[in-house]
């Protein structure tokens, strides 16, 4: 199949970007998308152009670093399925398909499809934690945990941090982020202690950032790789609640 | 690494300032709006008991004297809270992305993302503009003195004056489309306090949300079947 593209190129942060078009011929329906801009970028070496730069790692759909929007989609159309996950065989011979990066002010652009998601990092800082030693692995059911609890807090913690809930959220808000970083941590023991102080802190690092009010358009969810639900946008309200009235 | 509360500002700030906060705000005196205008339509739909019964009605409210000045006083604060908080996040949203994507569509799925939520700012100071002409024309519009008077105090006849403003296509209209527009609104709004609120949950949501369009319809329609009724119909005699 031949698939045309549009690719934003960026030389930097601060240099002004545009739409490159490309052709990219004989692309195999089996190829993922991450393996058609493999073949994009040695199409471009070997006329001796810039190669598009676009972050990937695992490959596996586990990483959250292939970040592209895809035809105004993060991670493009498939629901549960970043970048590196989508295969051609979702497209149709002869398409024209528009990439950009991730856009939020809090995502700046390093090149072309390449954002800075260090913001994430600075909330995870922020509280994203238990500040405890962790010694040995405790015996097994030493703690009770109920069932429901411990699935739901896994849920959770399948958040990659891949960014394309701020992407996809009309007002670049990171709160299913922060909502699914706070969940998995609050429906567990060892996430108590500083459950008040984790919330405040990690919202308030989310605002500092630069990230958008949510306005509760759930886009987020639809996007999200991993599935995770906007309850955890709920629980991390009913949490600040908690938080703003209690004493420490 | 140190896990103090780096920043723990006094509550109101919190409540103001923090990304939270404003959205409870928001949610609260939304809802506390909403149940305004289900009352407010509740007592225009006593002029289908007739122009007696509704200017009687109209003459109760403003028979409570203070009371009535407090709560007018609660309902101007709920909505200056709801629209300064409203505008606040329009434009903290715009700051967020500042380089718009060229191509945006949503996910679909399950994603709550319409023309409802897309147009509140849209709909919310079309609503508020409305606001200022609604209380000009019937408020503080023509005064007349009703025929018959209870307890002996004069009675305003607001059934006269809705009968001579619905007379006018682009009042009758006008004002029909608008609460084309609070059902819009509604639609997202409804869910959107309930979710800001921290009241829901997966199992909810999709009810939360129903019930919320459909309230939001129904305010709708109990508001613009009066207006229509008197333009088509002439209204009570």
């Amino acid at each position: 199949m031949t698939i045309y593209l549009n690719v934003w190129r960026q030389e930097g942060p601060d240099k002004p970007g545009r739409f490159e078009t490309y052709t990219v011929p004989d692309v195999s329906p089996d190829m993922s998308f991450l393996e058609m801009f493999d073949v994009l970028n040695e199409q471009l070496t070997l006329e001796g152009k810039e190669p598009v730069e676009f972050d990937h790692d695992c490959r596996e759909g586990i990483c959250g670093s292939c970040n592209m929007v895809i035809n105004g989609q993060a991670h493009g159309p498939n629901a549960r399925t970043a970048t590196c996950q989508l295969h051609m065989r979702s497209f149709k011979d002869g398409d024209t398909l528009f990439v950009e990066p991730w856009r939020a002010s809090a995502f700046p652009v390093i090149k072309d499809l390449v954002v800075d998601r260090d913001a994430f990092d600075r909330i995870m800082e922020a509280g994203g934690y238990v500040s405890v030693n962790t010694g040995n692995a405790p015996d097994a059911n030493s703690i009770p945990i109920d069932k429901v609890a411990a699935d739901s807090a896994m849920d959770y913690a399948a958040c990659i941090g891949c960014g394309a809930c701020v992407a996809a959220c009309p007002n670049a808000s990171a709160s299913l982020f922060v909502g699914a970083k706070l969940a998995h941590l609050s429906l567990l023991p060892q996430g108590q202690p500083e459950r008040n102080r984790r919330v405040v802190n990690m919202v308030h690092q989310m605002k500092e950032e630069g990230f958008g009010d949510c306005s509760n358009h759930a886009e987020c969810e639809a996007v999200c790789p991993k599935g995770i639900s906007i309850a955890g946008i709920a629980a991390m309200r009913r949490d600040y609640v908690k938080a703003m009235l209690a004493a420490d | 690494m140190s896990t103090q509360v780096r920043e723990k500002q006094p509550l109101w700030r919190q409540l103001f300032t923090s990304q939270i906060g404003k959205k409870l705000l928001t949610g609260l005196t939304g809802l506390g709006l909403t149940l305004f205008v289900i009352v407010h339509m509740a007592g225009n739909l006593s002029y289908f008991a007739g122009n007696e019964a509704y200017n009687a009605y109209a003459h109760k409210l403003l028979s409570l004297g203070p009371l009535l000045y407090i709560a007018e006083l609660g309902l101007l604060a709920f909505f200056v809270f709801h629209i300064v908080l409203g505008v606040n996040i329009y434009l903290g949203k715009r700051k967020a992305r500042e380089q718009g994507y060229k191509r945006y569509k949503t996910a679909g799925g399950q994603s709550k993302q319409s023309l409802s939520s897309r147009s509140m700012i849209v709909t919310g100071v079309i609503l508020g503009v409305f606001l200022v002409l609604h209380l000009v024309s019937f408020k503080f519009g023509a005064y007349y003195e009703a025929a018959e008077s209870i307890d002996g105090k004069p009675v305003r006849d607001l059934a006269r004056l809705l009968n001579e403003k619905f007379q006018s296509p682009l009042y009758a209209f006008g004002y029909s489309g608008v609460m084309v527009l609070l059902a819009l609104h509604l639609r997202h709004g409804i869910w959107s306090a309930f979710q800001s609120l921290g009241a829901t949950n997966p199992r909810l949501t999709p009810l939360i949300y129903t019930l919320g369009a459909l309230v939001g319809l129904l305010i709708a329609v109990g508001f613009f079947i009066l207006p229509l009724w008197i333009f088509f119909t002439g209204g009570n005699a």
